[in-house]
């Protein structure tokens, strides 16, 4: 597998990838409430998010969402102060202190993934996984995969919290992902089970893998005709 | 030189101020305030207070700019283009067309930074701008325009301030002190025109494509995204067309105020009005071919994403707007065309309709993309503006109103030099 790079040509540290085995995904959205107890962000926003998609073949498959991370980020690019950036790892990341609040990356972003802080700063609560936990208002904030934690050596709390153990994380230069019970090969398993990249036509190059297999079998058949989006049926309310 | 009962006639207006024009003044002071205190509360609360949400982040603020932006089309249209083609008939109400231009770029301009969510940070545009970004594009040809028709209004005027210097020596000190500065010893010597001519043809020939460049970078901020009804190759062109439009409506509008109000029967006539009308005619069937071009095309392949957005356009939540905005484009072309309604009040009513559409326009070429994003979200897809949002665009019109007025006395609104050497 090719080394991931960034635009300037530099080999990253680690390339922090994220697999999501969509067979085994129940939609619970346990994910979701871990991120929130992690993050503590605005009510309503979901930094790992679970998208619920009735494909062609009529069934209703979840798609959890975390930030992509992509690695030709639109978000990157179109920020007009350069507060969004690529870390050393490839994690796509925003200067709090610098983002002015224009919202232009919300616009960019085509997976969603980007919230804003309409109001003055939430009480902290939850354990910090080495970040500061604080959200300033008037900027804006995604999910960073927890780096620290992967830095460490642990999971980001929505994996752990997988009660189907769907969510691996891992690193594309070593070629191994894990999800906390077993490690896994990456390349081997993307090769031998059927997986795609949301959107990934447009070229944003995202870090998140979905694996799909005979029951999220319709997920694939949406993800091939992707250009054309379904409407939604949202899982959790 | 002048003709001098040109110039009274013109100089009128800032000699003798009646009490209508102070409760104009006060009224439009108090729309501001309003808007103000509105965003006073917004400071202090945070985006929040506004019907904004991660999913419509985008709203009335970002309506307004394109709109007033837009507005700003109008004097370098009418000024530069009219002058570029020598038409005579354009003198008499050049000037107010680069007023139009002045204010509406200083409304416009602040719209988007009222939308920021940190505006004590906006000096990182300069500190740490990235040219790639569609918003600094925004943010250099937006001040460039700025200078630019500042430039371009204050050159025609300075033999008109000489002459307020000369005429006007019983208004108040402040007033003679710039018409005194401004001037810059303006004598009407052959050497002084020669020069102030050359000026002039430079920056008509200038401010032309740098107001280009304006709307383009502003449809630019859209076009340059992922999002279905936004990425569109038509969008630069689309927006200059409609900026042209918006322009000259609103130039027809407050042509119609000051004729009225100052009694500038002689000088704005009814052939104003007529060319103006016909020139806003054929840019109004511009637009509409250009809207054409835009939904057929998308309209006809309707992929899943574009349909999403199409059909809340065409027959769902914002077809009343849609379908609203494209009557009251349609509208003007019959009021203009047939010769019985071609009057000055026709053309006026059908400037206002014009104006009302092409906001309404930007609002729906915002807001349903925004509500179809590429991932289907389970947020509330539904937008509406709180009262802050409405009493701060209330603020923005009574400000770009107040700032007319408010020069409408310290310079004269028609071009006394210009027009007496055509009378001559």
């Amino acid at each position: 597998m090719e080394n991931a790079r960034d635009n300037s040509g530099i080999k990253w540290r680690y390339d922090w990838v994220m697999v999501i085995d969509l067979e085994k995904c129940e939609g619970c959205g346990l994910c979701e409430e871990a991120c929130i107890a992690a993050h503590n962000p605005l009510p309503g926003q979901k930094w790992m998010k679970v998208y619920a998609f009735e494909t062609p073949t009529g069934d209703i498959s979840p798609l959890p969402r975390p930030c992509m991370q992509c690695q030709k980020a639109p978000c990157v690019s179109i920020c007009p102060v350069g507060a969004n950036y690529y870390n050393q790892d490839g994690i796509v990341l925003i200067d709090k202190d610098r983002c002015i609040g224009c919202r232009m990356c919300m616009a960019a972003c085509p997976y969603g993934a980007r919230y804003f802080n309409w109001r003055a700063p939430l009480p902290k609560k939850g354990e910090s996984h080495g970040l500061e936990n604080i959200h300033p208002v008037g900027v804006v904030e995604k999910c960073m995969f927890c780096y620290p934690a992967l830095e460490k050596g642990d999971l980001p709390p929505c994996a752990k919290a997988c009660p189907m153990k769907a969510i691996y994380l891992g690193d594309r230069n070593q070629d191994i992902v894990t999800n906390g019970e077993e490690t896994l090969k990456l390349s081997k398993l993307l090769s031998e089970r059927d997986s795609f990249r949301l959107f990934e036509e447009l070229g944003t190059e995202p870090k998140v893998y979905y694996l799909t297999g005979e029951r999220s079998r319709g997920c694939l058949e949406w993800r091939k005709a992707s250009r054309f989006l379904p409407p939604s049926y949202p899982l959790s309310p | 030189m002048y003709r001098r009962e040109v110039a009274e006639d013109i100089l009128r207006p800032l000699r003798v101020t009646t009490w209508r024009y102070y409760v104009l003044i006060a009224f439009l002071l108090l729309g501001v305030l309003f808007g103000a205190y509105a965003y006073y509360i917004q400071i202090t609360s945070g985006l929040i207070v506004t019907g904004l949400r991660d999913n419509i982040f985008w709203g009335l603020y970002i309506t307004n700019f394109v709109f007033f932006i837009g507005i700003s089309h109008a004097g370098t249209l009418i000024s530069a283009v009219l002058r570029l083609a020598r038409a005579e008939w354009r003198k008499p109400v050049t000037r107010m067309a680069e007023y139009i231009t002045v204010m509406a770029l200083f409304v416009g301009g602040l719209q988007p930074l009222i939308d920021l969510g940190r505006i004590d940070r906006i000096l990182n545009i300069l500190f740490y701008g990235r040219i790639q970004s569609p918003i600094v594009w925004d943010f250099i040809s937006i001040t460039t325009y700025l200078v630019g028709s500042m430039t371009y209004l204050y050159l025609p005027l300075i033999p008109d301030l000489a002459i307020c210097r000369d005429l006007l020596g019983d208004v108040s000190g402040f007033k003679r002190w710039i018409y005194e500065k401004l001037s810059m010893n303006w004598r009407w010597g052959d050497g002084q025109r020669a020069v102030l001519g050359k000026a002039i043809a430079i920056m008509t020939v200038l401010i032309v494509p740098i107001m280009i460049t304006v709307h383009t970078v502003v449809s630019w901020i859209f076009a340059m995204t992922f999002r279905a009804g936004w990425r569109s190759t038509i969008f630069g062109i689309y927006f200059v067309v409609g900026a042209l439009l918006s322009g000259l409506a609103t130039v027809i509008t407050f042509m119609a105020i000051v004729r009225k109000a100052y009694r500038f029967e002689k000088y704005i006539r009814y052939e104003h009005f007529k060319y103006f009308g016909y020139l806003l005619l054929a840019v109004d069937l511009f637009y509409i071919y250009l809207m054409i071009n835009e939904y057929q095309v998308s309209g006809y392949l309707w992929s899943r994403h574009e349909a999403a957005v199409l059909s809340s356009l065409y027959g769902g939540k914002y077809a009343i707007y849609f379908w609203a905005t494209v009557f009251m484009l349609v509208a003007p072309i019959f009021i203009i065309a047939i010769p019985r309604t071609r009057t000055i009040n026709g053309i006026l009513v059908a400037s206002i309709i014009v104006n009302i559409s092409m906001w309404l326009k930007r609002y729906v070429i915002i807001v349903p993309t925004l509500a179809n994003p590429p991932m289907p979200s389970s947020f509330i897809m539904i937008y509406t503006p709180s009262w802050i949002e409405a009493a701060i665009t209330i603020g923005s019109f009574c400000g770009f109103g107040l700032l007319i007025a408010i020069f409408s006395k310290l310079f004269p609104l028609i071009s006394i030099w210009e027009v007496s050497e055509s009378e001559e």
